[in-house]
């Protein structure tokens, strides 16, 4: 690989190069697993993962009954009757997720769910999960989720014509959902880094996302794997901060998919404290993409604050 | 925390999205304006989960004995001065444990049950009996390793994390290795009749204590030859604790013997008639003056000591990994690294960006006690090492480097230093030339391929080298015009008990590991 040039209508830039050498980056990622994070700080860890967890369904069969069900469920994670257990030990009551995630047809339904709740509502869009589409229907598809009453949107990029070197179709193309998103929606950039596979191809997808307007990068949509690894994502963030060195912005990141245990959310958390900073330690700027993720939470909580393990069964499946 | 949370979601609720960057000023506000635009919607503060409670590994799993006796034909012999000194925790400053000053007399012990147990047994046992005791050893060391291991920690100052994930696994692995050489060395030297040397006197440094044990063992014992091993004075425990695992492994007295003390004792050993090899790893003043003691004597010689070495990061390089690579090769062990990366050379057009990035970095390393699972950098192995450490930095600042140590907290108790650079470096500084063997690292810049060569070449030292580079043919080139023992590239401090390690010029002569790590135990004919 080497630089590439991209134009808008003020003129051309480059993107320099910037190699990933395969072998560091995952002995890097490796090493933040190596954290023991204990008590106070492994709570406020698993409080703080419940805030940014995007819970998510994206099925052929979603139905009107199980995105409500979803949305219930990001509202209150745990039965009430399970809270006193907490108050007990002077814990805080279990937050709200950070936002619902569903297909364009499904928005107006968790629209009406989340309404007054302070959950965002994130739609897939452009052709989720292939992208394979007129770009002009892509974007009427975007402006129909906004309207519908979504506030964030998750795109795909065309890894086709970015596998064939179409970088400034790709970048156009980002730009133009962008604009679509409006005003209120924030934009999330789905690299799909498993169909990217090379550590420095995702290095220029999340460059080129971030000078295309994106608010977020997410590494994946769930439907290739491999999904959100550690390494791929340090790769993400390290381009995050490069980014934020040279334009004063801080763009978010969201891994998603594969991410099933609060261990796991844990390490992804200690990888962001470490190399973003406290800063990006927030929603705004840190997401997960999962859904089985949340119970699994729960259930660390739960065994933080009583000593013991609660069956799965005490925790709502949605 | 609850006010906390509640601040946050009161924040999250009134908060509007920040606004959209219009697509058509992304490059407009490409300016220098590199500072943060505005701070999160959240008053800044820290957060409990950032300070990472502390995760000590338990200290229960090790017994300490009051007091550690010389391990002669198999058992616990008390000094014939009846003299013991102090080991340290250097995290504490307090004492650990006493053990033993050995003297001439114990030393003639020693050497005299190596001499029986290489005429008697050792010498007689077929390699493949050999190689079932060092295999046995290698298994009792794994199976024992997390004692080993917090051991490690409290007498050395290094962090668990390394002991634990380095130091006692290679040292198993240098083990496991020589096991499988033991009954096949005429494959390793096809045609030669081989022969063990007799008696080597093994004497090993502070830095690496169970694993430099397992590195000059493991091939003496698979090539046949029997051995007085004197640890470091700072760190005689594990070496001590290695004496039980021989035990287990039901080794034949004598065969290893153990002889802790300074250097009066590693003195009565260099001196001693009937050794037929010494084999030191330590500092170069020391290391001369063992030669010096050895050169008018028929015992092989072998040495691994000091270093200054370079670590050349070129533009084309992947930087965030070479960060890494310069972190691990400085920090790594609080720098008390034979082979560490202590000169960094960087390419000047890259030097601002990448000394950026690396400032950045270290500021994550964290410092503290060894035993805490989340420790980076650890302490300072002694008292003395840490004052010739200060020493040094103070000459560093006078002569005009510019310095720079991490902010983060260290313990105010026992040594420990924090992460520290010196950037504006000339290579005729003393910190440019001078071992300095702690963590500092000494920053050089150089403009062209040649310049960085002519550099690294620069010094009386020839240990190892890094090369940072994504372009395969410029790795090559450089590699081979470097006087250096070990060269990695695109890594550092990466050690294997099947690579050979070893040093030119100052940094000594003779191999440990690999194939090559036989020839100073065999008389190859």
């Amino acid at each position: 690989m080497s630089a590439i040039t991209l134009s808008t209508s003020q003129g051309k830039f480059k993107i320099p190069h910037y190699p990933i050498d395969m072998v560091g980056i995952e002995e890097r990622a490796a090493s933040f697993t190596k954290r023991s994070i204990k008590n106070s700080s492994k709570l406020e860890a698993l409080y703080l993962a419940i805030e940014m967890t995007d819970l998510t369904t994206l099925e052929g069969a979603d139905t009107v009954g199980r995105v409500k069900s979803l949305c219930a469920k990001a509202i209150s994670p745990v039965s009430a009757e399970y809270l006193p257990l907490l108050e007990k030990k002077a814990l805080p009551a279990i937050p709200h997720v950070g936002a619902v995630c569903v297909y364009p047809a499904m928005v107006k339904t968790a629209a009406k769910c989340l309404q007054g709740t302070g959950i965002h509502l994130a739609s897939v869009a452009t052709s989720f999960p292939s992208g394979q589409l007129d770009l002009s229907m892509r974007l009427k598809e975007v402006r129909k989720c906004v309207a519908d009453g979504a506030d964030e949107i998750d795109m795909v990029i065309s890894r086709g014509q970015f596998l064939q070197g179409n970088y400034q179709v790709v970048f156009d193309e980002i730009r133009a959902v962008k604009e679509a998103c409006g005003e209120t929606a924030h934009l999330k950039v789905i690299l799909e880094t498993g169909e990217l596979k090379t550590y420095d191809k995702v290095r220029l997808a999340s460059w080129m996302a971030m000078e295309a307007g994106a608010d977020f990068i997410k590494t994946s949509t769930g439907k290739v794997q491999p999904a959100a690894t550690l390494p791929v994502t340090l790769v993400m963030l390290q381009a995050i901060w490069d980014f934020y060195q040279e334009t004063g912005k801080k763009i978010g990141m969201k891994p998603a998919g594969g991410i099933r245990t609060a261990k796991q959310a844990i390490q992804y958390l200690v990888m962001v404290n470490e190399v973003l900073g406290e800063d990006w330690l927030t929603p705004d700027l840190f997401r997960f993409g999962a859904s089985t993720l949340l119970n699994d939470i729960l259930r660390q909580i739960f065994k933080q604050a009583t000593g013991q393990y609660f069956y799965q069964d005490i925790f709502s499946l949605d | 925390m609850s006010k906390k949370m509640e601040a946050r979601s009161l924040a999250r609720k009134g908060k509007a999205l920040s606004p959209p960057i219009k697509s058509s000023s992304v490059k407009k506000t490409k300016a220098k304006t590199s500072v943060p635009t505005k701070k999160t919607r959240d008053q800044k503060r820290t957060r409990a989960f950032t300070q990472y409670a502390p995760a000590p590994e338990s200290s229960k799993v090790v017994t300490l004995k009051e007091k550690y006796d010389h391990y002669i034909n198999g058992e616990f012999v008390a000094p014939s001065s009846k003299t013991y000194m102090d080991s340290i925790n250097p995290a504490t400053g307090k004492v650990l444990a006493k053990v033993a000053v050995g003297n001439q007399k114990d030393v003639d012990l020693a050497v005299a049950a190596a001499r029986a147990a290489y005429n008697n047994v050792w010498s007689k046992m077929p390699a493949s009996e050999r190689s079932k005791y060092l295999f046995r050893i290698a298994r009792i060391l794994q199976e024992r390793a997390r004692e080993f291991a917090v051991l490690e920690s409290m007498d050395g100052g290094k962090p668990i994390k390394e002991s634990r994930d380095v130091d006692i696994p290679l040292a198993a692995q240098h083990f496991f290795y020589y096991a499988g050489w033991a009954d096949k060395l005429e494959f390793a030297f096809p045609g030669k009749k081989l022969r063990p040397l007799g008696v080597c006197g093994q004497i090993i440094p502070w830095n690496f204590p169970l694993l430099m044990a397992a590195w000059k063992l493991a091939p003496a014992l698979a090539t046949g030859n029997t051995v007085v091993l004197k640890p470091a004075e700072q760190t005689s425990l594990t070496a001590l604790l290695l004496c039980e695992v021989l035990e287990e492994a039901g080794l034949p007295p004598g065969v290893v013997n153990i002889v802790t003390g300074a250097g009066a004792t590693g003195d009565a050993l260099v001196k001693h008639p009937d050794v037929n090899k010494i084999a030191f790893t330590g500092s170069t003043d020391i290391g001369k003056l063992i030669a010096r003691n050895v050169a008018n004597s028929t015992k092989k010689l072998t040495l691994e000591l000091g270093g200054k070495s370079a670590n050349i990061v070129f533009e084309d390089a992947a930087l965030d990994q070479a960060v890494e690579g310069v972190i691990n090769g400085i920090y790594f062990n609080q720098g008390h690294v034979c082979c560490a990366g202590s000169r960094l050379l960087v390419e000047e057009c890259i030097h601002d960006v990448f000394i950026k990035k690396l400032k950045k970095r270290m500021e994550t390393l964290r410092v503290g006690d060894p035993l805490d699972k989340n420790t980076d950098v650890g302490a300072i192995n002694s008292k003395e090492q840490w004052l010739k450490i200060k020493e040094l930095i103070e000459i560093g600042k006078k002569e005009g480097g510019d310095f720079y140590e991490v902010s983060t907290d260290a313990p105010t108790q026992g040594y420990f230093q924090k992460p520290c650079l010196f950037t504006g470096v000339s290579n005729s500084h003393t910190i440019a030339r001078t071992e300095i063997f702690g963590p500092v690292l000494t920053v050089l810049t150089f403009r062209t391929p040649d310049e960085a060569i002519l550099k690294a070449n620069d010094t009386p030292y020839g240990l190892a080298a890094g090369i940072w580079s994504e372009k395969g043919s410029k790795i090559h080139k450089v590699a081979s015009s470097l006087r250096a023992g070990v060269i990695w590239a695109n890594t550092y401090n990466k050690f294997d008990a099947a690579s050979p390690f070893g040093g030119m010029k100052e940094s000594g002569h003779g191999r440990e590991g690999g194939l090559q790590g036989l020839f100073p135990y065999l008389e190859i004919e």
